[in-house]
């Protein structure tokens, strides 16, 4: 009984591709289906072509028409400029102190959200309390508040805390906004992680933290990839908050490409433009590149297997 | 006073009563194993001898220290849980030092245990391995060494085996039992496989719906069940239950059945005296193996009853053959030995070895006789 059935399925599978391939020597829907997908390659990556190719050109080649061509004379000028000595804002800095205001912004704000997340999924699953559920409810509702209904309540809260303008308020804005991100996706991930390890562990000896560094966190490689690639995206990339509450020298990266965009008085410096707006661009394409494959399994993970 | 007391315990969540007034002592190096169907409150039970669960009342008693209020990890036990719960991100070292290391036992010594343990469960090669890499069976042998690390008191098992398949089961219930013979460390051990129960206990208490049914040897229970659920649970095939009534012969009790095709059987019980429950209805329980073919009967019982009835089904099975008849008007399996010609359809006798049979009230439950 096995044996017949395996044959039909490899004559059947077998068949379509042999005439195809044999009658035309080119199996004809597999082209027409590459050439679409290089399509929509082309189409999808033809703008970062062409902020490539123009952020290392001289201004006068852009000007000239020819925004698609390779440049005549290769120059990493323009980059040089956005980086430090373009005129942004008030100032001729460059970019460079607002990169560094957006890192010093980032990397406390996913480190801190992520691990407050973990500790709140922890909490929310393994030593559930009375009012869990409740307490898990309001911090996802707070996910979804559109950020213009904050802006004013969150500015006299900074004001009072004394931290209003600086990158520590920006910091503070951000891990409140990413808190219940974090809890969300860490709870549900230790949600399908059994209650028998921690009654184990309890077993063991293991108190409360313990239980959590020693077993809960290293088994959370997944998740936490999710969240930081997640939180680091929406906080790098974020204007509204970075526009409202920064000063001038707390403000983000995102903030300053816009002023450097928009500052300059005589000719717009498109070569240098297109070079800073590639420079906000790396980090998150950095982040993606390096944890992205991580990215899919994590999402997974936590439906998927127990 | 034993080992470990159990002393008018109770347990509630919320409103909800999930075990009622609950007394259990167990004597050191006992192995008691708390077997009833799912939701009974076994698991609840032995939680709250870990600690995992606190009690609602009473209290519990291990090595003449109450334990209301003492924290799991000082509570000198060790538990095997179903799944095993063996840490995945640690080794199989890692997993078995980790509780001499929260308890503060120097690095030597934890070596020592280790191997001493890998070697006691044949798991030596194992120890770098993660928990992902092993098998069912390496799994729980992994379980099994943490536990063993700590030399408890009271060693807790919760269906350790019920994620096996049915051949590792059985050899792993034959390590359970070597390994207690071995160390001689009381046990309390939770399943709902009565075979389980049977096989490895001293003792067994039989609970369903949040009350302890009947403690007792296996063999206590087996042969005599404190009421009708004990008697139907208990036993593989589960015991013939069908209804009866009381009718007196030469003075002494029997139980009056009907036959299918209309006739009806008297048959004495043993060794008893008049009761004056003539008349009185009664479900009677008969196992298989006290109903046999005429000469497989028992040949020491002196109170063996032929009668004839007609076969519905037989079930072969190696050394027996099931057979099954009509009794009372319900289905009555037979045991008889696979020679004997037995063909559906014909009527044939029946054995029935009235020394092992029971009686309860269909109403209560409870047993009479
Ligand atoms: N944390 C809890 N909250 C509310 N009810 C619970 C809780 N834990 C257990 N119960 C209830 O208590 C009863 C007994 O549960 P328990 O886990 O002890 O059953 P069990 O005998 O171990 O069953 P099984 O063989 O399925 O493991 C069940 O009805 C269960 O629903
Ligand atoms: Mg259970």
């Amino acid at each position: 009984m096995p044996a017949p059935t395996a044959n039909a399925v490899t004559a059947r599978t077998g068949e379509p591709s042999a005439t195809g391939a044999t009658r035309a020597g080119i199996h004809w829907p597999r082209v027409a289906l590459y050439v679409i997908l290089g399509l929509f390659c082309i189409y999808y990556l033809l703008p970062l072509y062409v902020m490539l190719v123009n952020s290392l050109k001289p201004l006068s080649e852009i000007t000239a028409g020819g925004m698609m061509a390779l440049p005549g004379e290769w120059t990493i000028a323009p980059w040089q400029s956005a980086w430090s000595t373009a005129q942004v804002g008030v100032e001729a800095t460059g970019l460079r102190p607002y990169f560094i205001n957006s890192l010093l912004m980032v990397v406390p704000a996913v480190a801190i959200t992520t691990v407050i997340g973990a500790l709140n999924g922890y909490v929310l699953t393994k030593w559930r309390f009375r009012g869990a559920t409740l307490v898990f409810g309001l911090l996802l509702f707070g996910c979804f508040i559109p950020f213009q209904m904050v802006l004013i309540p969150m500015a006299r809260m900074l004001g009072l805390m004394g931290i209003a303008g600086t990158v520590t308020g920006l910091v503070f804005v951000h891990m409140v906004y990413g808190i219940g991100f974090s809890t969300l996706y860490f709870r549900n991930y230790y949600a399908a992680f059994p209650d028998e390890l921690v009654r184990a562990a309890q077993i063991d000896g293991a108190g409360f933290f313990t239980i959590f560094w020693r077993i809960l966190l290293p088994s959370s490689g997944p998740i936490a990839v999710v969240c930081i690639i997640w939180l680091f995206t929406n906080i790098w990339n974020d204007f509204l908050f970075g526009a409202s509450f920064s000063d001038f020298d707390s403000q983000p990266m995102t903030v300053a490409l816009n002023n450097l965009v928009q500052s300059s008085t005589g000719v717009k410096e498109y070569n240098v433009h297109f070079a800073g707006a590639i420079m906000a661009a790396l980090p998150t394409l950095f982040v993606y590149i390096v944890a992205g494959r991580y990215f899919v399994r994590g999402l997974m993970s936590g439906s998927v297997k127990g | 006073m034993g080992f470990l007391d159990i002393d008018r315990v109770t347990k509630s969540f919320g409103g909800l009563k999930v075990l009622h007034e609950t007394d259990i002592s167990v004597e050191e190096g006992e192995f008691l194993v708390l077997v009833g169907p799912s939701g009974c409150g076994k698991s609840t039970l032995l939680n709250m001898i870990a600690g995992l669960e606190e009690v609602s009342s009473g209290q519990i008693v291990i090595n003449g220290r109450s334990m209301n209020g003492v924290k799991p990890a000082d509570r000198n036990i060790a538990m095997v849980f179903q799944s095993y719960a063996l840490y995945p991100n640690m080794t199989v070292r890692g997993n078995i030092s980790f509780g001499m290391e929260m308890h503060g036992i120097p690095k030597k010594e934890r070596e020592k245990k280790i191997a001493e343990v890998a070697e006691l469960l044949q798991i030596s090669q194992l120890l770098d391995r993660k928990p992902g890499q092993l098998s069912g069976g390496q799994r729980q042998r992994v379980a099994m060494g943490r536990a063993l690390t700590r030399d408890p008191d009271v060693f807790l098992f919760d269906e350790p085996l019920s994620n096996l398949d049915a051949k590792l089961r059985v050899d792993m219930r034959t390590e359970i039992k070597k390994l207690h013979q071995k160390l001689g460390t009381t046990i309390v051990y939770v399943t709902h496989d009565q075979i389980e129960a049977l096989t490895l206990s001293t003792r067994i208490a039989v609970m369903y719906g949040g009350y302890v049914q009947q403690i007792g040897t296996p063999q206590e229970i087996y042969d005599n069940p404190a009421n009708l659920f004990v008697a139907g649970f208990m036993g593989s095939p589960s015991m013939n239950l069908f209804p009866a009534r009381i009718v007196s012969a030469n003075g002494a009790p029997a139980a009056e059945i009907s036959l299918s095709d209309g006739r009806s059987a008297v048959l004495p019980f043993a060794g008893r005296d008049g009761t004056g429950e003539e008349g009185r209805e009664i479900t009677l329980g008969i196992r298989p193996e006290a109903i046999t073919e005429p000469d497989g009967a028992d040949r020491k019982s002196r109170a063996v009853h032929v009668v004839d009835s007609r076969v519905e089904i037989t079930e072969p099975a190696g050394s027996d053959i099931f057979v099954v008849t009509q009794m009372g008007g319900k289905d009555v399996t037979a045991r008889f030995s696979a020679d004997v010609p037995v063909k559906p359809g014909e009527d044939f006798q029946f054995a029935i070895n009235m020394e092992k049979a029971v009686a309860f009230d269909p109403k209560t439950e409870a047993r009479i006789i």
